[in-house]
């Protein structure tokens, strides 16, 4: 009988420890569907050369796919990043996502070209296919090809060395560091 | 005076319960081929949700991304793909979370059972708590106490 009394007390704890998980639970952080599978094909114009590629152009592997906008500003905020990354011999290809190509030539020449090559997305189809939702969105691309990682929001080093580094092995952390001073 | 604002807020609060149900959802227009099309399309969109604003479905986002989704069930609702088919489509690319009402497998599992079983144990809670109280003697009347009730309410009230 006397236990009984605790019973709210008991359903109160309950209720706030998940309650209290849930604050630190990032509901933009969604299973990706694709992981594990392989780049899905496509049939798109790449951004500088203009002749259509398939997903066979994304040949260097690991690699990174970036999925970028003009119209996205955290794109601008990681682009520093994705140079120094650059820099450091990861291949980077560029998913240019719902965009005006005229405006996604501009900002490379004048912020610097980080990438392989572009692939031209403007109705998103590639997107759709790969499952994106936003910009900027990050993938790796494993040795075979297949999807291995997304990362949803601004790449930066502490994401980088967290999450994407033993697929590139190349890029030393405190050179990264030392290297995006120096972009920026 | 009063009698004539109470007309026009009262008006304005009708007004707006009106309309409340119409405004949420995104003014879009396709042209179906078939009301039956219409109709499915509305009950999908209704279903799916949006990968990006994650409490609406695709119907009530204006989020680039929920466009894009209507217009691929659109699309595929004229192509004539099933039901499943395009769920299947959206559950590839998106994972069940773009699902209203998922499938069950591990991670949903809790989810569908939850209902059931509170229901078992709320209504076990219940039965036993009524139970207890009618086995219970602890409340029963004396029989002094029986008859100070029954001298009690047979006494005229003032």
């Amino acid at each position: 009988m006397q236990a009984k009394k605790f019973i709210p007390l008991v359903a109160f704890a309950v209720l706030a420890g998940l309650l209290f998980r849930g604050l630190s639970i990032d509901p933009t952080d969604l299973p990706a569907a694709r992981l594990g599978q392989p780049f899905p094909d496509f049939d798109q114009p790449e951004l500088k050369s203009g002749r259509q590629i398939s997903v066979s152009a994304l040949a260097e592997r690991p690699a990174l796919v970036n999925v970028w906008a003009t119209w996205c500003y955290s794109c601008r905020v990681e682009h520093p990043y994705l140079l120094a990354l650059a820099e450091q011999g990861v291949p980077i290809y560029g998913l240019n996502y719902k965009d005006e190509p005229v405006k996604a030539r501009e900002w490379l020449s004048q912020l610097g070209d980080p990438y392989q090559l572009n692939v031209v997305d403007v109705e998103g189809s590639v997107g759709l296919d790969l499952g994106v939702y936003g910009a900027p969105e990050t993938y790796v691309l494993d040795a075979t090809g297949r999807i291995a990682h997304r990362h949803v929001g601004v790449l930066d080093e502490a994401v980088f060395q967290r999450d994407f580094s033993r697929w590139f092995p190349m890029v030393a952390a405190a050179v990264v560091a030392a290297d995006l001073k120096g972009v920026q | 005076m009063s009698a004539w604002v109470r007309a026009l807020v009262s008006a304005a609060i009708c007004c707006q319960l009106w309309l409340a149900p119409i405004v949420l959802a995104v003014v879009e227009t396709y042209e179906f081929s078939s009301p039956e099309l219409e109709l499915r399309y509305h009950q999908l969109s209704q279903e799916l949700r949006c990968p990006k604003c994650q409490n609406q479905n695709i119907a009530d986002s204006n989020a680039p991304i929920a466009r894009d989704l209507r217009v691929v069930l659109y699309e595929q609702l004229e192509q004539g793909a099933t039901d499943e088919e395009i769920l299947a489509f959206m559950v590839a690319r998106y994972g069940e979370f773009v699902r209203y009402r998922p499938g069950v497998d591990r991670n949903t599992l809790l989810l569908w059972a939850a209902p059931g079983v509170l229901l078992i144990l709320g209504a076990a809670g219940l039965l036993s708590h009524f139970r207890q109280r009618r086995d219970s003697t602890a409340n029963a009347l004396t029989e002094a106490e029986q008859a100070e009730i029954d001298r009690l309410l047979r006494e005229p009230r003032a």
